[in-house]
């Protein structure tokens, strides 16, 4: 392991052993980085190394715990990210927040548009400006057009063109390519290189290891929340930097039983979703539990949400058991015998205002009922039942949701999936935000159910999960099946390579 | 403030906050007779006890026959808009449905229909214009709000169409007798034994059915409603059209109450109507409110409008008494939320300054 | 369109009066409709607004019953002034308490109308009470122009050079675009929709004292049921009833069409049962027509970024 090279510049911007905690939650313990003057600078780790949340400190959005913060040298505290834009640090996020109503131009100087005669604003200035900051970017973007329809690509240009017209010293991606077709991410690295060259320091995160090499001048790895290493990226090889982001011994954390696996019982043939994915055909067999890799944005939540109706897809059909699915009714596909955990907690699986009682027993609201009437009374009693079943901890099953840890929320949804009685869950991301503890119960519960004969759909970012509990892996890339692997052939390397590399053969 | 709903889904507070709060439960009676809807209950007996015993000819059976009489439009109205205003929108429609069916009614019934069909046939009609109100607002997704405010312009102007100027009021004597006879001396009218089938039927859908979890569970959250496959647009296109039926319903009533078939009756009453349901606890961002609270909400505006009337306050200054009640009932959590910020922030402080102490 | 299909009709309807007529009856939803717009622009809705006129015009007639020597212009600053004091209300309502201004303002509306109704209990005040000159502001002409519609094209002026021209203005509908946005972005919310909610009150309290000059009686019902027609007037203008977009020339055009049709529908003798009908499925269809292009550019977008999947 080396320590941040220590070059003859001094770094426009560092950040030492910052640590940052949400309640119990430990999000990033050492939180080190330098970016100097004029380089591009790459930052990776898996899912929930605390990546986010380092770039969420820099960009003053939050304040760490402890740590030492410095600009130019000089020691700083962001309490705003208007604090942050003001020194000078530009953040694009994944999500590009324009105003859909206005046109790129006002985008680009909401709030500081350059006024003219009378103190009003001056429009022409403001296009001419703009349409300069295009042509230094060798973008053809009409700065008169509204933000509306425009691509994630071109909201990608258009926040660059506000940082550089802020004078932006410092710009941070986070996975500015995760959205973007081949032909955009050049057009996005021509730009960065552009801006480097003017001695801007670029720090960006991303996933593709082809990029990172082909674009970075240096590369940081952080795993857990913590400082790892940070590299020269000509001296260094991706197999060096996928080991020490993963690092860790899989097989401890995650005890998949052995399960007797049966027939298939959910078939997904040729799903399609235009602009979305395409072609996306498998089994999941009974007792089998299969992994569904790749990275954010390469259409796995979209592929679950269209099995299970919660989308419309173009082409392709669903069958439970033979049977096929109704499209675009999860109704039906709940009647079926399908679950699904989803993966926002908060905003999709749980209504938070709601009792632990209610949340469980909403699966089977007709069910419960008799004659037509809810017996509060056996909605009660079904609802201690799951609730002592998977020990979730809550002073009584009448308080709301809200006032559980996030893994006792997410046994919750587990319960009232189980009290259907599904032959099929899909679980996506199902211990993001869940500490290590719970984390295992929740692992044990899926196996569980896989040895009771459910067959289990695992959607899930962290390589360790997949690789310990999938009988089966498949990838996904950019809207594509592109791998299956077997669990006795899967190594997080293959996975890594499927995910990322376009020239990865399919077995 | 019932314990029930102390915590909404909480914005800012960082997803991976774990960690249970602390909670205090306390025993069922003591939560039963703290929630708001009691404390509700509680307010109506003070003003009816307030007038009983200080406004003159308060304490009389004529008394209650006029303010029920008075108050069973609203009262029936508010029971679908509860409803619809848990599902997170709204319908202000209402009125003028009232008003279209009073005047379709008078026509009809003037061009010699039998009053019969002419009864069903206006119930059918309520039953269209909800079904419009719920096909705009479901079917192309627009905002409840700016629907229904074209509507209300619409269906007033085709009362304005169908009848003009003129009034009908020849209305069969049995009928327009029966709207107003009551239950032997007890000033009670006997519309309200219809007006409490309705509110039963509504207060057990929508505490005592799938139907009615499924609604409170989508007024709170549409997304996580459909991820446990409750049908979003179909259960709120039902309400749109229960709102049109039963308004529809006090369109008739109207009619034969005041023997007038005029095509501005009941203008205005959406206001009433809106401003009694979020008076009785329904939240105005969905999910919260139970039918007893409306109940209450409608007797308690109902009761107070008609106590000034009797302490001869003019009508017209009964709207601010209206306007004012309907502000604080949306203010005042509001406030209460704020309040209970600050107490929470004060508390914390004190708990770090301990801990602190202690180290 | 319209104009010249009336005409060919009924010729009455374009000779010098009959435009004139228009003009001046447009002239007051005119100006309400450029301060509705303004607070739909940031995500609102006034629905006070006839009340507020209402008010105030019985608040004009007042003053020139009891100082029957005031100047005019100062009728014109204390009317705008008590607008914005209604106005305020309003607008702190939806931003301290976070409601929605729905809600608020149709409870303000009750409220303004109960104390108007307070205030004015039976008496009605006539253009009698008010001097000629005041009441010669809505029949004297400039080239032929009457002075208080070239007024309400002034404000159109102003108001539009501010929306299109000033940071302030532009704030509006970065707000009505994206509210949470525009909070982090650093754009004070608050003091925005609090501004236009007080401007909307200043142009309906014009409204108002020009009410006052326009029609002869002002009383406890002066400008009920006008929400509509001037939510309906912003609307059909273009102003989108989800924010973010319009203009208070479109509304401006928007009330002038109203009134067009109103007028038109007099002219040819259609049964003026039939107005508020229309009012009603212009606004139903200006929404719906709103919708269906947003949802079309959706899906654009959609296909449009489909990479090669």
């Amino acid at each position: 392991m080396t320590t941040p090279t220590l070059a003859d510049d001094i770094p426009v911007l560092e950040l030492h052993h910052a640590s940052k905690a949400f309640g119990a939650v430990v999000a990033l313990s050492d939180g080190t980085i330098e970016i100097l003057p004029g380089e591009i600078h790459a930052l990776v780790g898996e899912n929930g190394a605390g990546k986010s949340t380092l770039i969420k400190v820099l960009a003053g959005v939050h304040r760490p715990d402890s740590g030492d913060f410095r600009l130019d040298g000089k020691p700083v505290s962001f309490g705003t990210p208007a604090d942050s834009k003001a020194a000078g640090i530009s953040v694009i996020y994944q999500e590009p927040t324009l105003f859909p109503d206005l046109t790129v131009a006002e985008n680009i100087y909401i709030g500081r548009q350059p006024r003219g005669r009378g103190g009003l604003i001056s429009r022409s200035t403001m296009r001419a400006e703009a349409t300069k900051l295009f042509a230094t970017l060798g973008v053809p973007i009409d700065p008169e057009r509204i933000a509306a329809g425009l691509s994630i690509a071109d909201q990608q240009i258009i926040e660059i063109a506000k940082a550089i017209s802020l004078d932006a010293r410092v710009l941070i991606m986070d996975e500015p390519t995760a959205a973007l077709s081949g032909v955009e991410v050049e057009r996005l690295f021509g730009v960065a290189r552009s801006l480097r060259d003017r001695g801007a320091g670029i720090l960006f995160i991303s996933h593709r290891f082809d990029e990172v090499f082909g674009l970075s001048d240096r590369i940081t790895v952080m795993r857990d929340g913590a400082f790892i290493a940070t590299h020269t990226t000509g001296s260094v090889t991706v197999d060096a930097i996928v080991r020490e982001m993963v690092g860790r011994d899989i097989s401890a954390l995650f005890p998949k039983e052995e399960a007797v696996i049966g027939d298939p019982v959910l078939s997904v043939r040729g799903l399609g979703r235009a602009g979305v994915f395409s072609d996306i055909s498998f089994d999941v067999r009974a007792g089998e539990i299969v992994g569904l890799a790749g990275l954010v944005g390469a259409g796995r939540t979209e592929v679950a949400r269209a099995i299970f109706g919660i989308d419309r897809y173009d082409a392709g059909s669903v069958e439970v058991n033979g049977v096929p699915l109704r499209p675009h009714d999860p109704q039906s596909a709940i009647t079926a015998g399908l679950g699904l955990v989803p993966e926002d907690r908060r905003k999709q699986g749980l209504v938070m205002e709601l009792s632990v009682t209610r949340n469980a027993t909403l699966t089977l609201r007709t069910a419960l009922a008799r004659f037509g009437l809810i017996s509060g009374a056996r909605e009660h009693a079904l609802g201690e039942d799951w609730s002592r079943r998977l020990q979730v901890k809550t002073a009584s099953p009448d308080l709301p949701v809200a006032t559980l840890s996030g893994g006792n929320q997410q046994k919750v949804v587990l319960a009232k999936w189980l009290a259907t009685d599904p032959q099929v869950l899909i679980v996506d991301e199902p211990t993001r935000g869940i500490d290590i503890g719970t984390k295992a119960e929740v692992h044990r519960l899926i196996s569980d159910l896989a040895g009771r004969g459910i067959a289990v759909l695992m959607i899930s970012s962290e390589l360790p999960e997949v690789l310990g509990m999938a009988d089966r892996i498949l990838v996904m890339r950019e809207g594509r099946l592109t791998a299956t692997i077997d669990r006795t052939d899967a190594t997080a390397e293959r996975v890594m390579f499927a995910a990322t590399e376009t020239l990865e053969s399919t077995p | 403030m019932s314990e029930r709903t102390i915590v909404r889904s909480g914005e800012g507070v960082p997803a991976t906050t774990a960690g249970t709060l602390p909670v205090r439960v306390r025993s069922r009676w003591t939560r039963i007779l703290l929630s708001r809807d009691a404390v509700m209950f509680y307010a109506l007996i003070a003003v009816v006890v307030y007038a009983y015993t200080q406004v003159p000819y308060f304490a009389s059976t004529q008394t209650v026959g006029f303010l029920l009489l008075d108050v069973i439009p609203i009262l029936l109205i508010a029971m679908p808009m509860a409803l619809v205003i848990i599902t997170g929108e709204i319908d202000l429609s209402v009125a003028s449905t009232v008003g279209l069916t009073s005047a379709v009614m008078g026509v009809l019934f003037q061009a010699g229909v039998p009053i019969g069909v002419v009864l069903v046939l206006c119930l059918l009609l309520g039953t269209v214009l909800g079904a419009v109100n719920g096909f705009l607002v479901t079917a192309l997704g627009l905002p409840s709000l700016a629907v229904t405010i074209g509507t209300l312009a619409l269906y007033r102007g085709f009362a304005l169409v169908v009848i003009g100027d003129n009034a009908v009021a020849n209305f069969p004597q049995e009928l327009t007798r029966f709207s107003t006879s009551k239950l032997g001396d007890t000033g009670i009218p006997v519309v309200m034994l219809l007006v409490l089938a309705v509110a039963l039927v509504f207060g057990v859908l929508l505490h005592f059915t799938p139907f009615g979890r499924a609604l409170v569970a989508l007024g709170f959250n549409k997304e996580a409603a459909a991820f446990v496959g409750i049908r979003v647009g179909r259960a709120k296109f039902w309400l749109f059209v229960s709102t049109g039926l039963v308004s529809s319903l006090a369109g008739i009533f109207w009619t034969l109450r005041y023997s007038s078939a005029r095509s501005d009756n009941a203008t205005g009453i959406e206001l009433a109507v809106i401003a009694a349901v979020l008076l009785g606890g329904v939240s105005i961002f969905g999910g919260t409110g139970s039918i007893p609270g409306v109940i209450i909400g409608v007797l308690l505006i109902g009761t107070i409008n008609y106590t000034l009337r009797l302490a001869r306050f003019s009508d017209v200054v009964l709207s601010i008494v209206t306007g004012a009640l309907l502000i604080a009932s949306v203010v005042a959590p509001s406030i209460a939320e704020w309040a209970r910020g600050r107490l929470h922030a004060r508390r914390t402080a004190r708990l770090e300054l301990q801990r602190a102490a202690a180290q | 369109m319209l104009v010249v299909v009336t005409a060919t009709i009924n010729p009455l309807f374009l000779t010098p009066q009959g435009v004139k007529d228009l003009l001046l009856n447009a002239t007051i939803v005119v100006i309400l409709a450029i301060g509705q717009a303004l607070v739909i622009i940031t995500r609102n809705v006034d629905l006070s607004v006839g009340s507020i006129l209402g008010l105030v015009a019985f608040g004009t007639g007042t003053l020139f019953a009891v100082y029957p020597g005031i100047p005019i212009i100062l009728v014109f600053v204390i009317g705008m002034a008590f607008g914005a004091v209604l106005g305020a209300v309003n607008g702190l309502l939806v931003t301290i308490a976070k409601v929605p201004a729905l809600v608020i303002t149709l409870g303000t509306l009750y409220i303004y109308r109960g104390v108007n109704n307070a205030w004015a209990g039976g008496t009605q005040y006539f253009a009698g009470d008010r001097p000629r000159a005041f009441s010669s502001l809505s029949t004297d002409t400039i080239f032929g122009f009457p002075l208080i519609t070239l007024l309400a094209i002034a404000v159109v002026v102003g108001v539009a050079i501010v929306l299109a021209y000033t940071r302030a203005g532009r704030d509006l509908y970065a707000i009505g675009s994206d509210p949470a946005a525009a909070r982090l972005f650093g754009i004070p919310v608050t003091r925005r929709v609090l501004g236009a909610f007080v401007a909307s009150g200043v142009l309906a309290g014009l409204a108002a004292v020009l009410y006052a000059s326009r029609f002869n009686a002002v009383g406890a019902t002066t400008g009920t049921g006008l929400e509509l027609d001037v939510v309906a007037a912003a609307v059909v203008g273009g102003v989108a009833i989800f924010g973010g977009s319009g203009t208070v020339v479109g509304a401006a055009i928007g009330a002038l069409l109203l009134t067009t049709i109103t007028s038109a529908l007099t002219a040819l003798r259609v049964d003026k049962f039939w107005q508020q009908a229309i009012v009603g499925v212009l606004i139903i269809a200006a929404i719906s027509v709103d919708r269906l292009v947003s949802l079309n550019r959706a899906r654009k977008l959609r296909v449009s970024e489909a990479r090669n999947v």
